[in-house]
């Protein structure tokens, strides 16, 4: 049982992962993140029903974090595209050395 | 005192300890005393400017004639009738006419209190006074001692007596000056150094001496640095007493090396485990030599000396004539255990002084500047007094380096008080002349008669005419060298694969002719100053005056050490014959520090009868006394002309007067081959190409790339530093999962 949540858990993650480094599009890659978060939020489910609660405890700490996180990255990103009129990363590169 | 509580418990049983010699530091403490008032005295001059701006603009050495200011004092301004020429002097100038002589003259008699301590024991061993330890590295075991002996004794009263005589002459010398201060600070200085000197208990002790006393000699040569030439020769003086210095310290190094010793007591102990004759011991004393030939202006490090002149006058009486360049001369008497033991460098040393004595006395028959004859004239004397010490005869070459110091100090003096005079009377008319050259000069015994009286009497006794102090010490000198000829271990050692005794004779000789020399060019100098009519110029004649007595006064005593200074020396041929006095004072004085070595260069020698003694003192007089009535038969000073009028000399005449082209030579052979390989090679190849190219660039032209190769991995653009960071995250795992 444990093994089958684990494949699909790792599955999502690197869907996640994928589409990080695939998308140039700064939504999709965002959404890509959380995408990966969930994975591991599952992750810690899937461990908690085998060894105790500590894993429901984490999923709750992720989830607020995750949502805080989404709110600065979101803001982020809408004001890179007042600014740019774009949320294509190949454009910003601001930071070239 | 704080340092009398270091001295060593070791030197209580030492007859000399809790009397008056306890006080041995003092003597060079209170010059160092002198400098440190004198300086902080002249650096408030510094801060607030010597002269007034609103007195006329007075530069004491305008015109290149690089002496003193002279200027009209009061009692002077109603007959010359120049007072508008007042000259503010140093607002401290009082102080130090007091504090600046006053150390010397102090130390003077704290000298003669412990000489009187020595003389009243019997002492055979060194008194020495140790202060704490000074190099304690491993087995270099150094502590800063001073050692009192018979030596040190005779340098030490040569160095505060004739010191003191200088440094009170220097008061009306300098006085007007606006450096005042500075030169007594400099000159105390000296003199603390040239204590330092001889009276250390070991050569790294003495060599701080002989370091300090080349370091004021350079500051007193170019005392009046505005000129570019007095910079100039100070710098020289410098430079090549640094090629002797080497020499020192690698003899140093050798002796450290070879017996593990420098103090003189334990080099005395163990100089004979080097071996008799061995290369070792030669190379020791050869390596000496250099320094000695540095310091005290021999072939081929003579070059010095005539330019040190640029300095003030009794700088060149007190340094460069009676104390600092006869160091060589001490340090060589202080090593004659070494020297004793290596016939070769023996003959070595005394070959170069007599080279030097005749080399420099042809030179000094032809120079025109007064300072210039007596700087060779030094340069002669000294090599006489190395030919003294080079055969194995210490005592007599001391002697003759005392007497030197009276009358050769003396002529100095007195050439400062001829030059006092001219640049006086050039300065009331504002001639812009040379107050140095001789052809200016003519019929000066009118104007100067104690100068005139007392430059004489040098003269006669540098020439050695009888009972002047330098008949005796130069002619003992000379019948030293004859005896060592007849028989000793340098007669049967073999120089260059010419025969000791052969070599001996020939140096004999030389020293002749050399003596015919002196009494030549010393001549010519006398009747060339103050003899014939005067060319000064007539306005200037009215201006020329004899010296005021505190100028004088020191003259007058140098002048009576002139002529009783060879009573501290007389042979028994002499005292035989006529008894004038006791024997050989400074024989029986001197023989607990160089009659061993004495004995050992002699062995084997047989006495020269007294007959032939007194044959060679006859030759000796008769020598003087022909280049005497030589000069004056042939020397007309009544067909000189001024110095502005004059014609350079033609042929081997103009060799001469130009020093045989030394200088020029070396400036081809030397200077300008350095200049040349500083230039191509070491500034433009190894400082633009190896340093500031290679180095100082390289480095920075690496870091530049470094950085251009970051700066490459910065796009800028997240999505490469996500794949970096995946690819660094799974690497990271596969590392972690495959160990």
């Amino acid at each position: 049982m444990l093994a089958e949540s684990l494949a699909l858990t790792a599955a999502l993650f690197i869907i996640g992962v994928i589409g990080v480094l695939i998308h140039r599009n700064a939504i999709i890659i965002f959404m890509c993140v959380e995408l990966m978060l969930t994975a591991v939020n599952l992750t810690f489910v899937a461990f908690s029903r085998f060894y105790g609660a500590a894993g429901q405890v984490f999923v709750v700490f992720v989830m607020t974090v995750s949502a805080a996180e989404a709110a600065v990255g979101l803001a982020i990103i809408i004001s890179i595209f007042r600014h740019r009129e774009t949320v294509n990363l190949k454009d910003i590169n601001l930071l070239r050395g | 005192m704080l340092l009398q509580s270091f001295v060593d418990s070791a030197s209580q049983t030492h007859p000399l300890s809790g009397t008056v010699a306890e006080w041995v530091w003092l003597l060079p403490v209170l010059p160092l005393a002198g400098f440190v008032i004198n300086g902080l005295l002249s650096l408030n001059s510094a801060r607030l400017g010597p002269d007034d701006p609103n007195t006329p603009d007075h530069h004491p050495h305008s015109g290149g004639a690089a002496e003193p200011s002279v200027i009209s004092r009061g009692e002077q301004a109603g007959d010359v009738g120049d007072d508008h020429h007042a000259v503010k002097r140093h607002r401290w100038a009082g102080v130090t006419s007091i504090v600046g002589p006053g150390v010397l003259i102090v130390s003077f008699l704290l000298a003669l209190g412990i000489w009187q301590a020595m003389a009243g024991v019997h002492m055979e061993a060194p008194f020495i006074q140790r202060y704490f330890s000074w190099m304690p590295v491993g087995d270099l075991q150094i502590d800063a001692a001073l050692q009192l002996d018979q030596l040190s004794m005779v340098m030490i009263l040569v160095v505060t007596g004739v010191g003191a005589l200088i440094h009170i002459f220097s008061v009306g010398y300098m006085q007007d000056d606006p450096g005042y201060p500075r030169y007594f600070a400099y000159l105390n200085l000296f003199v603390f150094f040239m204590l330092v000197l001889v009276l250390g208990a070991n050569y790294p002790v003495l060599f701080v001496g002989w370091e300090g006393v080349g370091l004021c000699s350079y500051l007193l040569i170019g005392f009046w640095f505005n000129d570019k030439a007095n910079a100039d020769a100070g710098k020289k003086a410098f430079i090549v007493n640094r090629i002797g210095d080497f020499g020192f310290l690698v003899a140093m190094f050798m002796l450290f090396a070879n017996i593990g010793v420098l103090d003189f007591i334990g080099v005395n102990a163990k100089a004979v485990e080097l071996g008799t004759g061995s290369v070792l011991v030669t190379a020791i004393c050869l390596f000496m030599f250099l320094g000695c030939t540095g310091k005290s202006a021999q072939i081929p490090l003579y070059i010095w000396l005539p330019d040190a002149m640029a300095g003030p006058t009794p700088v060149s009486a007190l340094i460069h004539a009676a104390t600092m360049v006869t160091a060589g001369v001490y340090l060589i008497a202080r090593s004659a255990a070494l020297f004793s033991l290596s016939p070769v460098a023996s003959l070595t040393v005394a070959v170069v002084g007599a080279v030097t004595a005749i080399f420099a006395a042809t030179i000094g028959l032809k120079q025109w500047d007064i300072k210039k004859v007596l700087a060779y004239s030094t340069i002669s004397q000294l090599g006489y007094m190395f030919v003294g010490v080079g055969v194995g005869a210490y005592v007599s070459g001391m002697f003759h380096l005392v007497t030197h110091a009276f009358f050769k100090a003396l002529l100095f003096l007195g050439s400062g008080s001829v030059i006092h005079a001219m640049h006086r009377a050039y300065h009331t008319t504002h001639r812009d002349e040379d107050a140095q050259d001789m052809r200016n000069m003519g019929g000066l015994r009118r104007y100067l008669p104690v100068t005139y009286v007392l430059m004489w009497i040098a003269t006669l006794a540098i020439s050695g005419v009888p009972p002047l102090a330098g008949f005796f010490s130069k002619d003992e000198i000379l019948g030293s060298v004859f005896a060592r000829a007849q028989g000793s271990t340098l007669a049967s050692a073999s120089w260059l694969g010419i025969p000791g005794s052969t070599l001996l004779y020939s140096i004999y000789v030389i020293g002749l002719i050399t003596a015919l020399l002196t009494a030549i060019y010393m001549t010519r100098m006398m009747l060339y100053t103050f003899h014939g009519p005067n060319r000064t110029g007539a306005e200037e004649e009215r201006h020329l005056h004899e010296a005021p007595w505190v100028m004088t006064g020191p003259l007058v005593v140098l002048g009576i050490l002139t002529v009783v200074g060879g009573w501290l020396n007389l042979p028994e041929v002499i005292t035989d014959n006529a008894p004038i006095g006791p024997t050989g004072i400074l024989d029986r004085w001197l023989e607990p520090v160089v009659g061993a070595a004495t004995a050992r260069v002699s062995a084997g020698a047989s006495r020269v009868p007294a007959t032939t003694e007194e044959m060679l003192m006859g030759i000796a007089v008769v020598i003087a006394v022909a280049g005497i009535v030589y000069a004056i038969a042939r020397l007309k000073p009544a067909r000189l002309v001024p110095k502005r009028d004059a014609i350079p000399e033609e042929g081997f005449e103009g060799v001469v007067a130009n020093k045989y082209y030394v200088d020029e030579g070396l400036d081809r052979a030397i200077v300008t081959p350095t200049y040349a390989i500083s230039r191509n090679f070491l500034w433009r190849v190894v400082d633009n190409g190896v340093i500031d190219g290679l180095l100082v660039n390289g480095s920075a032209a690496l870091a530049r790339g470094f950085g251009w190769i970051g700066s490459r991995l910065q796009t800028g653009n997240v999505g490469i530093y996500a794949w970096v960071l995946v690819v660094g995250v799974v690497a990271l795992l596969g590392a972690f999962t495959l160990r």
